[in-house]
């Protein structure tokens, strides 16, 4: 999906872009016209944004505006939910996930995510992360093993877990615990990560070496990041989204946003304006 | 430009203090270029040492400048305009600050300038330059007490009469040199004057930058207008 058919098919709001500064960039995922409701209450409003691929983008807003509700969607976790209902388009490479018919199980191997607080399961390091693994694909136990270091180096804990690997994941520092939960996510070989405040449980130090993982894994992932930490959205994001009362009020490159926004409202609220 | 409170009342206080002490510094610096030319016109050494100390007051005033910009950035994290405040409350501090060292250096020269020769046309030109300049460092540090990018923009492009006042004392002093050797120390001082003058102006041309760069977020694009054409002046001599 080029940028140019996503912006011809929806408009998407503001991206004054150089041609140098987009490149080819693909949408890896394209939010169209999306309106979603719990219950009677419509929670979000003719959303339209792209996710462009191996880039990073930030949802920022007050609490309530949405942006959680939008994340749920892209992997379809509101379905585990009655009374929950999307309307739109969310297209993954060409495909609308939100026909019926999709293989919700495969869909959310392909977009992983991380939630606000750490949950790995009660059982072992190991577990934690190879219990994933066997749902999707049945390998040899060495192979097993490999995926299983390979994910926890991705994630940056591998030495800190290495000789503990038996031990209980719930054993963990909350730091240790989230990016075990980012490496669960990473070692099923997901497309896309959605990060749902994933530090706001987290010390300073466990924060940064999140967010330079974040750094790592946008070179082969699609990366979306719900975060009410501006200066994190800041430093880790290539593109932000600024969402208020279930619309998405300006999008644009993280460097435009933080500087010079275009919408009075997104001025307000970076700068602690707002209300 | 009128913005909304923030939610932390404490940080507006940081901003508007910023912003007091920075025109606290372009009041002194006004009253330091005002007194460096009374000196120099009334050949008042006195009034010129006073001009000379109370340089250190301004410099006191750009580090308490740099001081509380940094915390701010520290404490605050401050984003968008809220950052280019900052920003530009250092940058234009900077600049007062230089306009004052030119004031400085001026009252130094007194009295290396009190000598017999003394052509009253030169001296009116290095009036007339300063009231010009003076002029318009009043509209800048207007222009940045209330955001104001029109009058900012009137300041940027109105330089070049100063420069075009400066040229003519060049050449006029180049010619009272050629005429007698005698008068060369005095023109040569008198040139840095009209220099540090016309150095003041291109300060405040400066600050017109940074003002229209808080306010729109992006810096001028076009080409200032310059007429200061001293560096290709030659006059050539005759016997």
């Amino acid at each position: 999906m080029s940028m140019a058919s996503v912006h011809s098919s929806s408009p998407v709001p503001v991206v004054n872009h150089t041609a140098s500064e987009t490149g080819a960039l693909d949408a890896k995922i394209a939010v169209r016209n999306l309106n979603f409701f719990y219950g009677g209450n419509r929670a979000l409003k003719d959303i339209n944004v792209p996710l462009y691929a191996k880039k990073v983008t930030a949802f920022i807003g007050p609490s309530g505006c949405g942006k959680s509700t939008l994340l749920r969607i892209l992997n379809r976790v509101y379905d585990l939910y009655p009374n929950q209902r999307a309307e739109g388009e969310v297209v993954l490479d060409g495909q609308n996930i939100l026909e019926p018919g999709q293989d919700l199980n495969l869909l959310r191997a392909r977009v992983g995510m991380v939630f606000q607080k750490p949950t790995p399961f009660p059982m072992s390091i190991y577990e934690n992360i190879a219990f994933g693994v066997r749902l999707y694909e049945r390998l040899p136990r060495s192979d097993l093993d490999s995926r299983v270091e390979q994910a926890l180096r991705r994630a940056a804990l591998w030495d800190e877990v290495k000789d503990k690997l038996a031990a209980n994941g719930l054993s963990l520092s909350g730091g240790q615990q989230q990016r075990l939960c980012i490496a669960r996510t990473v070692a099923v070989k997901p497309e896309v990560i959605l990060l749902d405040e994933p530090c706001s449980a987290l010390d300073p130090i466990s924060t940064a070496k999140i967010e330079e993982l974040i750094d790592e894994l946008k070179d082969d992932y699609t990366i979306a990041i719900v975060t009410h930490n501006m200066q994190q959205a800041a430093r880790c994001s290539d593109y932000t989204a600024f969402m208020y009362l279930g619309e998405l009020v300006e999008f644009d490159t993280t460097s435009k946003m933080f500087t010079t926004p275009s919408d009075r409202r997104t001025q307000d609220y970076i700068t602690g304006r707002f209300g | 430009m009128t913005m909304s409170e923030h939610t932390i009342k404490a940080f507006d206080t940081e901003l508007q203090d910023l912003t007091r002490v920075v025109i606290e510094m372009g009041g002194l610096a006004e009253r330091q270029i005002v007194n460096a030319l009374e000196a120099l016109e009334k050949h008042d050494t006195a009034l010129a040492q006073r001009v000379i100390a109370d340089d250190a007051k301004i410099d006191a005033l750009q580090r308490e400048v740099e001081e509380k910009s940094i915390l701010t950035i520290a404490r605050r994290q401050p984003m968008a305009v809220d950052l280019r405040e900052v920003v530009g409350a250092l940058r234009l501090a900077n600049d007062l600050e230089r306009v004052g060292d030119l004031a400085k250096n001026i009252a130094k020269r007194v009295g290396a300038l009190d000598t017999d020769f003394q052509p009253q046309q030169v001296m009116r030109g290095v009036e007339h330059m300063t009231d010009l300049v003076l002029a318009q460092l009043k509209e800048v540090l207007d222009s940045f007490a209330h955001r104001d990018i029109a009058k900012a923009l009137a300041v940027w492009r109105g330089d070049e009469e100063v420069d075009a006042v400066n040229n003519s004392l060049f050449r006029e002093l180049l010619t009272y040199m050629m005429e007698d050797p005698r008068n060369i120390s005095y023109c040569i001082h008198l040139l840095f004057c009209a220099k540090n003058i016309e150095r003041m102006g291109d300060h405040a041309t400066n600050i017109a930058e940074t003002v229209y760069y808080m306010v729109e977020g992006r810096a001028l694009a076009e080409e200032r207008p310059k007429g200061d054409t001293t560096a290709m002046t030659s006059v050539p001599f005759r016997k």
